[in-house]
Order: C-alpha cells, then sequence, then structure tokens
C-alpha cells in the first residue's frame, strides 16, 4: 500500500464522506482450529474467546510475560471450533513463533500460518452498505458490526467482516491472493458512482488516529500494557488465566507510572509528531508516539504517553518543536466525533 | 509538471529566481506534489544570514516536516508571511503565491553553481 494515491487529505475527507478502499493484502491471517483451540487461544489473548459466537470477532491482545504488548489483532470464530486471527504485517513471523513454542497439544490445537494465501482490503465510509447492495444484490445484508460472513461476489469466494480502523462504518474482505487484483479492480469500477477511491497508509493513519485506536509499534510496544494504553476493556481479568494476567493485576493494584492520553494542539502550528517532547508546567511529563495534522478538525493532533499525574482530562501540555513550546490539552477519546 | 525556462534550481527541489541583488525562493511543483498537502511553514527571520545549503524554513504536509535551504549564502531580506495563515499556497502556485523566501545574495558568482531547468527536468525524470 502506497502513503497516498492522490493526496492524503483527499482520501481521509473520501472515507469520512464517501468510500475509500484500502489494500491491507500485507496483513497476516493465521487459522487456530481443533478440539482445545477454544481454550488454548483464551489462554494467550487478553479478551474472552468464550463470548465469541460463531461468526463473532473481538479484538484482542497477545502479550509477552511481562504483560507486555506483542501485538493487537482480531480473532474471528469462524466455525465452532475453529478461528481466524488477523495481526499485524510487521508481527506475522513474531506472532507465528511465539503461538507456536507456546503451543502445548498439537493434535488437539492446529496452528496454520495462511498469511500468504490471502489478499485483503478495507473498505470504509458512510456509502458501504450501498457499494455492497450494488455488489451483493439489494436483499443481501452485510454482517453485523463485528461479525464475519461468506459471500461469493463475481465467482470469488470472500469473507467479509464488519470491523475496521477508521471510525466510519465498514468492511474488511479476506479473498484469495490470486483473485487480489479482480476484486480491488471490481471494488473499483462498481463503487465509482458512490465515490469510492484508493486509499493510502497516509490516510489509515490519519484516520485511526482522530479515533484514537493504537497503532502497534507506535502507541504499543513489548514494554507497554494494555492498561497503559487505556484499553483494559478489551482485557478479561476474570478469566482464571493468560498470559501476562499476574503483571496485569499488579499494574491495577499499584496503578499505572505513564498512562496513553490523547490531545489536541490549541491553535495553528506546526504539526505534532512521533517523539516530540510533552511538558506540563515547564516539566516533561513524556513524548508523543502519534501525531498529524487532523483533516476532519484541522488542527494538529495525537497520542503520547504522560506520567499518570499529568494524564488527566483537561490538562495542559506542551509540545515542544524544533526548540520552541506550542500549547496543547488531554483530551477524551476519541478526539473526533461524526456529525450525525 | 511545470518546470518554468526562466528560473534556476537546486537538487534539493528549490527554485531560484534572479531580482537584480537578490533572489525569491520556493519549493518546485514536482516537490509540492511529492509533498502533497502543505500545512504549516515555518518562516525564517528578515536579517539572518544563512551559509549555502543551511536549512532556513521548515515546509510541514500531513505526511512528513521537510527543510528547506538557501540555494547559495546571503541574508534573508523577506519572508512570505502571507504562507503563515494559508500555507498550500505553496500546493496551488509554487512559482508565484507561494514563494517562501528572499534573500540578499553575498556573491553573484554563487548562481553559477546552481542548475538550469533542463538539468533539473533531467535530475527528477531520471
Amino acid at each position: 500500500m502506497p502513503v497516498q494515491y492522490t493526496s492524503i487529505v483527499d482520501e481521509h475527507q473520501t472515507v469520512r464522506n464517501s468510500v475509500g478502499m484500502f489494500d491491507i493484502s500485507h496483513m497476516g491471517q493465521f487459522i487456530v482450529s481443533g478440539n482445545d483451540a477454544r481454550d488454548w487461544l483464551n489462554a494467550m489473548l487478553t479478551n474472552n474467546v468464550a463470548k465469541l459466537d460463531v461468526d463473532q470477532g473481538q479484538y484482542t491482545f497477545l502479550l509477552n510475560d511481562n504483560g507486555g504488548v506483542i501485538d493487537d489483532l482480531i480473532l474471528y470464530r469462524i466455525d465452532e471450533a475453529e478461528f481466524l486471527l488477523v495481526v499485524n504485517a510487521s508481527k506475522i513471523e513474531e506472532d507465528f513463533a511465539w503461538l507456536e513454542t507456546h503451543r502445548q497439544d498439537a493434535d488437539s490445537t492446529m496452528l496454520k500460518n495462511r498469511s500468504a494465501d490471502f489478499g485483503g482490503v478495507a473498505i470504509q465510509g458512510p456509502r458501504v452498505v450501498d457499494l455492497f447492495r450494488d455488489l451483493l444484490g439489494q436483499s443481501v445484508e452485510l454482517p453485523v458490526r463485528n461479525h464475519i460472513i461468506d459471500f461469493v461476489i463475481a465467482e470469488m469466494a470472500v469473507s467479509i467482516a464488519r470491523t475496521g480502523y477508521t471510525g466510519e462504518d465498514g468492511v474488511e474482505v479476506f479473498f484469495r491472493t490470486s483473485d487480489a487484483a479482480k476484486f480491488w479492480n471490481l471494488v473499483l469500477e462498481r463503487g465509482a458512482r458512490f465515490g469510492a477511491k484508493p486509499c493510502g497508509l497516509g490516510a489509515r493513519d490519519t484516520l485511526r488516529l482522530e479515533m484514537c485506536y493504537p497503532l502497534n509499534g507506535s502507541d504499543l510496544s513489548a514494554e507497554r500494557n494494555p492498561i497503559e494504553a487505556g484499553l483494559g476493556f478489551f482485557v478479561d481479568l476474570e478469566k482464571p488465566n493468560f498470559t501476562g494476567r499476574e503483571k496485569l493485576l499488579e499494574t491495577k493494584t499499584n496503578g499505572v507510572r505513564e498512562r496513553l492520553i490523547a490531545f489536541k494542539m490549541n491553535g495553528k502550528g506546526p504539526p505534532p509528531r512521533p517523539h516530540y517532547s510533552l511538558f506540563n508546567n515547564g516539566a516533561r511529563v513524556g513524548e508523543i508516539s502519534s501525531g498529524t495534522l487532523s483533516p476532519s478538525l484541522n488542527i494538529g493532533i495525537g497520542m503520547g504517553y504522560v506520567s499518570a499525574a499529568s494524564a488527566k482530562i483537561g490538562t495542559p501540555l506542551e509540545v515542544e518543536i524544533r526548540g520552541q513550546k506550542f500549547p496543547a490539552t488531554i483530551e477524551k477519546k476519541p478526539l473526533y466525533k461524526k456529525q450525525s | 509538471m511545470n518546470v518554468p525556462d526562466n528560473l534556476l534550481y537546486t537538487k534539493s527541489h528549490e527554485w531560484i529566481r534572479s531580482e537584480g541583488d537578490n533572489i525569491r525562493v520556493g519549493i518546485t511543483d514536482h516537490a509540492q506534489a511529492e509533498l502533497t498537502d502543505v500545512v504549516f511553514v515555518e518562516l525564517p527571520k528578515v536579517g539572518t544570514n544563512v551559509e549555502a545549503k543551511a536549512p532556513v524554513a521548515v515546509v510541514e504536509s500531513v505526511k512528513a516536516a521537510s527543510d528547506i535551504y538557501a540555494p547559495v549564502k546571503g541574508t534573508v531580506v523577506e519572508a512570505n508571511n502571507a504562507l503563515t495563515n494559508n500555507p498550500a499556497l505553496i500546493n496551488s502556485d509554487p512559482f508565484g503565491e507561494g514563494w517562501i523566501f528572499a534573500l540578499k545574495i553575498d556573491n553573484p558568482d554563487d548562481l553559477k553553481n546552481l542548475q538550469s531547468a533542463a538539468a533539473y527536468k533531467d535530475q527528477i525524470e531520471t
């Protein structure tokens, strides 16, 4: 996926106002199956796998023994005892190696890396339903939020999940690698009258950051746990056992040292960018993990880890940019809310 | 891509217009198309002495922050304050309203080190 096809701002607005398509073929897909698949995944991941019905998905974390994030991913239950994990491209090998070394019984839990077999696109924006009525027929409904259903479109077998990384209604579609170009071209051709355009990594980043969705490697890392990142909602500490649980309980009890906050710049100025220092009352309290100029809000926005004492909503911050300090304020997540 | 014949160019995608003892500097059409969506420009202070190839201004797009360099040694005599409120002028009119700064140059011979429109065209087309 390129950074941009036309312009980041134009592609961003396409997704907010009509519909945009991202090539997410680089993402990884693992299939886990077998009689013990559910219980094993429940011990490997933070969210509660037992809550998933067939065809349902959930956002979840793969943690190391210290509770640090190896990866954030979506787990779908695609059959009674079969699961699909959609993982970050840069983490395919590491995730697979980690899961493989923690697999106890090779017969009752099968793990396959199918990343090379599947391509994928994310189709996101308010016109997505219109576009798919055109592709699937007027009477066919898309899966409901966080669910995945198999369809055949133009003789291509596709799995459509009602998920996304933009804050808009949308789907993520997976298909055979050999169908990738055909599916891409079909959507652009049929989507033209709904305003569909290809979108790149740049818009993907500005869209997700307005929603405060974390990016692994920037906002998440092996040194940070989901509680510090403010993502405890996707961790079920009631589960008796999963990797990293002890450390997360410790964090819960003792409180976090630093917290991932979202902020907006107070006025016009240079866009905040990763690794710029954050100050509160003249003291350095942390640094930016993700930052950009928000195309929807037309102001600098970002996220960063700051000391817990300076992490309250409304706290004034200063961002140091090329030796100068610019005022910002800690805001509630998400930073962008759709006007209804 | 527009590359006006009457201008000089740097390898780092600045254009230079000769105006007597002064030069006016901006970034090329090619550079603005690569950056897209300029959202902020940090201008130099008038009176600043700059060395050739020293960073003078910063142009920020949504994607990245890019340094803009002095083509030759000189003193900043003008900065385009219109860019403060309307940085997108660099996208809409890179060779006109989107100029960034003007320098009084120390030595007119320094301009001989810059490249012609034809040479710059070769640079961006290969």
